[in-house]
């Protein structure tokens, strides 16, 4: 039924599953949005302890874009016809994922040496739980991506619109938990 | 199909499908049938969005009579305060405390807890998820002319998390120390400090996983709604040529999928001080006069979190009833909807201005007074896309040919109600008479008019008028007028004498009145209003019964389009299959309110504009 309803979309410009993500996407971004205006009003309200942000997330950050450009030229592979390079920038991705998910804790292990616990104050209790919900983020897109690398080994290699089309919405996906991550770092420096 | 006896009008609407619809080659595989072949795919994990309105609704229904119940054994307590309630004891067990005497006294812990149910499931669970989600499951495939929803696997999720929450929050009704009963709104720190009360504890722990499953579960669906209204819309139909419901239901979801995931936010981070010992909400506070470890947090974050879902969620539950009454009086007064673009533009300007008066609940929490301004402002400017409505609903109804049956009669209903409660709107949103009026039996009295009785009246009017499309049959009409006349007479008997209670001053949430000498007087009015309360209630369950009867039993739809309706759920064969269309998907030639036209009494949105028309510049 999945496949009877979502067969002829040549009257669309954008695939309805592709929309429905964009829509879901625009839904997790009034999550965060909660959050750190949440951290504006609360931080206005004094009782702030000011402290520096870990490096360890800016290293974590370069390697959450490499991430991005990976995954992209992964596609681009795919469409191509690239085998192998696809099957290579997939599993890259994959684990730039885990690196990323081992840094971000590696910040926390580097907040925590400095004194700041999750309870010490809200202003670390926001940024653990912010990066905490945006790792969860991240673990779906993980999940997302193993269903990509099974699909990219177990399967004969072949470009069909619906192969394409699962890939691209992982990409996009995984686009989107990168660039947000970098509104969340720039939202923490410019706040601090 | 065999019982589908054919008009000529319906034989015309088919060649006109055969001929200008498209051929989607749906039929050509056979996936309808094979994910519909067992009692479990159609019954129960159906993906198939008419049954997963039936599931939606039944649902619901179960929950309305839950939650309606709860507020009768509270208004007992309010009305009679000294009979005894030891009656009860079968089934209320240890919330009923029966000395000596053998009178039997409602625990005061349990009072909260009932209030706080009440508010939940009916605002969430009755309202939100039992008219949004059946009204738009059922209507948006249809009225758009699509096979089903973009999704219908995320749609069957949908309607399963919301079993899923519904599941858990009934066990929190169960657990020893009873259910989360620190008001709907769940303000910490009652909500925040699991040693704030007894309900606090497990109960307050259940609420918080069954709501956040329920925002999962509207989130799913939302996203659904909003990709089929954009993407799978037949050829010609733009959205200028949207009925009403589906703006309705459309921007509904829009608003949903936008205020839902702030909910989300406010309760991750409830759930960090609740288990781990953060402070985000909760600052310096003795319990058993023991200082707690928490320092810094402010609870009015919470509470600025909390509306910022709260505001938008009122109109998540009006505006699909006001969608639903749109069309319904169009169709029962046989003329076409008044203004039908400032229908949609107040649509619009209402989900944009639910976004900007939040803070109108929170007048009394220690806002700046001069923030308090901009919402003050705001919150008096919805009155006028909503004047703008009620204008049109009744421009609508005027010199129309109008047919009263229980449909119409609830549609009628919906927009006094509407007005009803809309004006004492205006007096709350006044930051200066809130001073006053909140907390009180005012505050009461307006929103259970306005998006309580109101609401429930849209989906009244849209359950008698789509029933046969759902069971193929009519409910009961004499039963149906019983229920209307019962509940109109009984809700504003309840409603009306309470804002004199709030304008007296008697506060909300109150569990009895006995020792304050400035309320014992309104005793005989608080008698008065359970009475009400009993009778309405038992109108309901006319109502419930009125619906199970008619699936088996209820005068049979012959012909498929019984109300004479132009838009496309009614072009669809009486019992209809999986894909709602047998043959090719119709394609749109008009607006869906072409009533009383060219001396016709309607013409279906299948049919093409006549020369004449064409003529004279029509374009809608």
């Amino acid at each position: 039924m999945e496949r009877a309803v979502a067969r002829d979309y040549s009257r669309s410009r954008i695939h309805p599953k592709k929309f429905a993500l964009w829509v879901a996407c625009g839904s997790i971004l009034m999550m965060f949005a909660a959050f750190t205006s949440a951290y504006v009003v609360r931080q206005a309200q004094g009782n702030w302890l000011e402290f520096e942000l870990p490096n360890v997330f800016f290293v974590s950050t370069a390697v959450i874009l490499l991430s991005s450009l990976s995954i992209h030229l992964a596609y681009r592979a795919f469409k191509g016809g690239n085998e192998r390079l696809y099957k290579g920038l997939l599993v890259l991705t994959f684990i730039l994922g885990i690196a990323f998910l081992i840094l971000q804790y590696q910040g926390w292990l580097a907040m925590s040496h400095i004194g700041i616990e999750l309870t010490t104050n809200p202003s670390g209790s926001f940024i653990y739980v912010i990066s905490g919900v945006h790792a969860a983020h991240i673990l779906g897109g993980l999940a997302a991506l193993i269903i990509a690398l099974i699909h990219a080994f177990a399967l004969k290699y072949q470009v069909t619109p619906a192969r394409k089309l699962r890939l691209e919405m992982t990409m996009t996906y995984w686009h989107f938990v990168d660039f947000l991550w970098i509104y969340l770092l720039i939202f923490f420096i410019t706040q601090s | 199909m065999a019982n589908d006896v054919m008009t000529k009008t319906t034989q015309e609407e088919d060649v006109l499908i055969q001929e200008l619809g498209y051929d989607d080659h749906f039929h050509e595989h056979h996936e309808g049938d094979k994910y519909q072949s067992n009692f479990i795919t159609t019954y129960i994990f159906s993906q198939d969005h008419k049954m997963i309105a039936k599931q939606f609704l039944i649902t619901g229904m179960f929950w309305g009579f839950v939650g309606g119940l709860m507020s009768l054994i509270f208004r007992l307590q309010l009305g009679f305060p000294e009979e005894s309630l030891a009656w009860l004891k079968p089934m209320l067990g240890k919330w009923i405390q029966v000395n000596d005497a053998g009178i039997g006294t409602l625990a005061p812990d349990f009072y909260y807890a009932l209030v706080t149910m009440h508010g939940t499931i009916l605002v969430f669970f009755v309202l939100t998820a039992g008219l949004s989600g059946t009204f738009s499951n059922l209507l948006i495939p249809l009225q758009v002319g699509a096979r089903d929803m973009a999704s219908p696997l995320l749609n069957m999720f949908s309607y399963w998390f919301f079993f899923l929450a519904g599941v858990i929050m009934f066990a929190s009704l169960f657990v020893s120390t009873g259910p989360f009963s620190g008001g709907w709104t769940a303000y910490p720190p009652l909500s925040a400090l699991p040693q704030a009360n007894s309900g606090s504890g497990a109960g307050m722990t259940l609420w918080l996983v069954s709501l956040t499953l329920f925002v999962v579960s509207v989130l799913l669906g939302g996203i659904n709604y909003i990709t089929t209204v954009l993407n799978l819309r037949t050829k010609g139909m733009t959205m200028w040529r949207l009925p009403l419901t589906i703006w309705a239901f459309f921007i509904t979801a829009v608003i949903g999928l936008l205020s839902f995931p702030v909910l989300v936010s406010a309760f991750l981070l409830l759930m960090f001080d609740r288990s781990l010992g953060t402070s985000f909400y909760l600052s310096e506070i003795f319990t058993g006069g023991q200082a707690l470890d928490f320092a810094g947090g402010s609870p009015v974050l919470y509470q600025h979190l909390f509306w910022f879902l709260g505001h938008p969620e009122v109109y998540i539950i009006i505006l699909p009833a006001m969608g639903i009454v749109s069309e319904v009086l169009s169709v029962h007064s046989r003329k076409p909807v008044f203004g039908y673009k400032a229908m949609v533009y107040s649509i619009l300007a209402i989900a944009f201005l639910s976004f900007i008066v939040w803070a109108h609940h929170m007048f009394m929490s220690g806002v700046n007074p001069f923030i308090s301004n901009f919402f003050v402002i705001f919150t008096l400017i919805i009155a006028v896309p909503s004047a703008v409505k009620v204008f049109n609903w009744i421009a609508t109804l005027y010199g129309g040919n109008i047919r009263f049956n229980s449909a119409s009669l609830f549609g009628i209903g919906f927009v006094s109600m509407f007005i009803s409660g809309g004006l004492t709107g205006i007096f709350l949103g006044n930051s200066a008479i809130d001073i006053q009026m909140h907390d009180t039996y005012f505050v009461v009295a307006h929103f259970h008019i306005v998006m309580g009785v109101a609401a429930f009246f849209g989906m009244f009017a849209g359950i008698y008028n789509w029933y046969p499309k759902m069971y193929g049959r009519f409910m009961n009409e004499t039963l149906g007028r019983i229920h209307f006349w019962g509940t109109l007479i009984g809700a504003y008997a309840i409603f009306w004498p309470m804002h004199y209670l709030g304008m007296a001053g008697v506060p909300r949430r109150y569990y009895s009145f006995d020792s304050f000498d400035a309320f014992k007087h309104f005793a005989g009015m608080n008698k008065f209003i359970t009475i009400a309360a009993i009778l309405v209630f038992a109108v309901q369950v006319i109502f419930i019964i009125n619906f199970f009867y008619s699936i088996w039993k209820g005068k049979k739809m012959t012909t498929r389009n019984p109300w004479g309706a132009s838009t496309l759920e009614w072009t669809t064969p009486v019992e209809t299959g999986h894909g709602n269309w047998p043959g090719n998907i119709p394609t749109v030639q008009r607006w869906p309110y072409d009533y009383g036209k060219d001396g016709r009494e309607f013409i279906s949105q299948v049919e093409p504009l006549s020369e004449q028309e064409k003529k004279a510049g029509v374009n809608h």
